[in-house]
């Protein structure tokens, strides 16, 4: 990577981080019961976007630089693994063993869900698997 | 993860949207970028290994162990200004940029489709397993550290 593409990545980073706090401001100001939706609302939908971004650079349709930008720095910024840790962690430790689990693996297999979703879509409109 | 509070309370809503106080935003992108330059780095110097994204891992696993540790000492401070300021700079943006859920996901399709099925399922499963039990053990400490240094 070079010098101009990982300071690119890095600020693609900011930007992301930023859009995940206002995505996760607006969904808090509708959603306040239960776990917080913000994170499951970003993960899920940067995880889909980074679907899209792999079925693209799978198809050469971006470079390995814009790939770099768009997934490392974009996205990896705008998604974010830490808070859902936490909130796992906050059910551990409050007793609540079976929702930790249930919050943690359906977190994963939606995530997971969402990014073969973005894929396969690309793949769909490009024709290239 | 992130309640706004006081000074950084979001203004009325526009058009039904909420929206993050715009010093907030620039606090939460100033540490994204610090955090993301930070997993880019790490991500350059591990070796990658297809059948186990070890950066990712090891960037998601420390990370989840810090913010634990913060969310604690957080929550046992006194609510100020610069207390909020220090949980979007560190919490929401170097942690929030420094994790990734996203290459987790795209890792964890990519080894299903090329076949691997047994890392397709331990690989993420391994992933938020030891990151949930990082952030345990972040906020156990945390907790201790913030009381230890009230009494």
């Amino acid at each position: 990577m070079t010098a101009v593409t990982f300071v690119l990545v890095a600020l693609a980073g900011g930007a992301g981080s930023a859009v995940r706090l206002a995505v996760d401001t607006a969904v808090a100001a509708r959603w306040s019961r239960g776990i917080p939706l913000g994170t499951v609302v970003v993960n899920v939908s940067g995880s889909f976007l980074i679907g899209l971004v792999a079925g693209l650079a799978a198809a050469s349709l971006v470079s390995g630089e814009l790939v770099a930008v768009l997934a490392t720095g974009l996205l990896g910024g705008y998604t974010t693994f830490s808070a859902a840790s936490v909130e796992i962690a906050r059910l551990v430790l409050a007793g609540r063993g079976w929702s930790a689990a249930a919050y943690g693996v359906g977190l994963l297999a939606s995530a997971a869900l969402a990014a073969s979703l973005g894929l396969g879509l690309v793949a769909l409109v490009v024709g290239v698997r | 993860m992130t309640e706004p509070s006081g000074d950084h309370s979001p203004p009325a809503p526009t058009r039904g949207i909420t929206w993050p106080h715009r010093r907030s935003a620039g606090v939460v992108f100033v540490g994204g970028t610090l955090g993301t330059a930070a997993r880019a780095a790490l991500l350059a110097a591990v070796p990658y290994d297809a059948t186990w994204p070890l950066g990712v891992f090891v960037a998601n696993a420390l990370g989840s162990f810090l913010l634990g540790l913060l969310v604690m000492v957080v929550a046992r401070s006194t609510r100020s200004r610069r207390i909020e300021n220090l949980r979007l700079l560190l919490g929401t943006g170097v942690l929030g940029g420094f994790t990734t859920y996203s290459a987790l996901a795209a890792d964890t399709v990519a080894l299903a489709s090329e076949g691997s099925l047994i890392e397709a399922v331990v690989y993420p499963l391994a992933s938020v397993i030891i990151g949930a039990a990082a952030a345990v053990l972040g906020m156990v400490m945390g907790n201790t550290v913030a009381s230890g240094g009230r009494r």
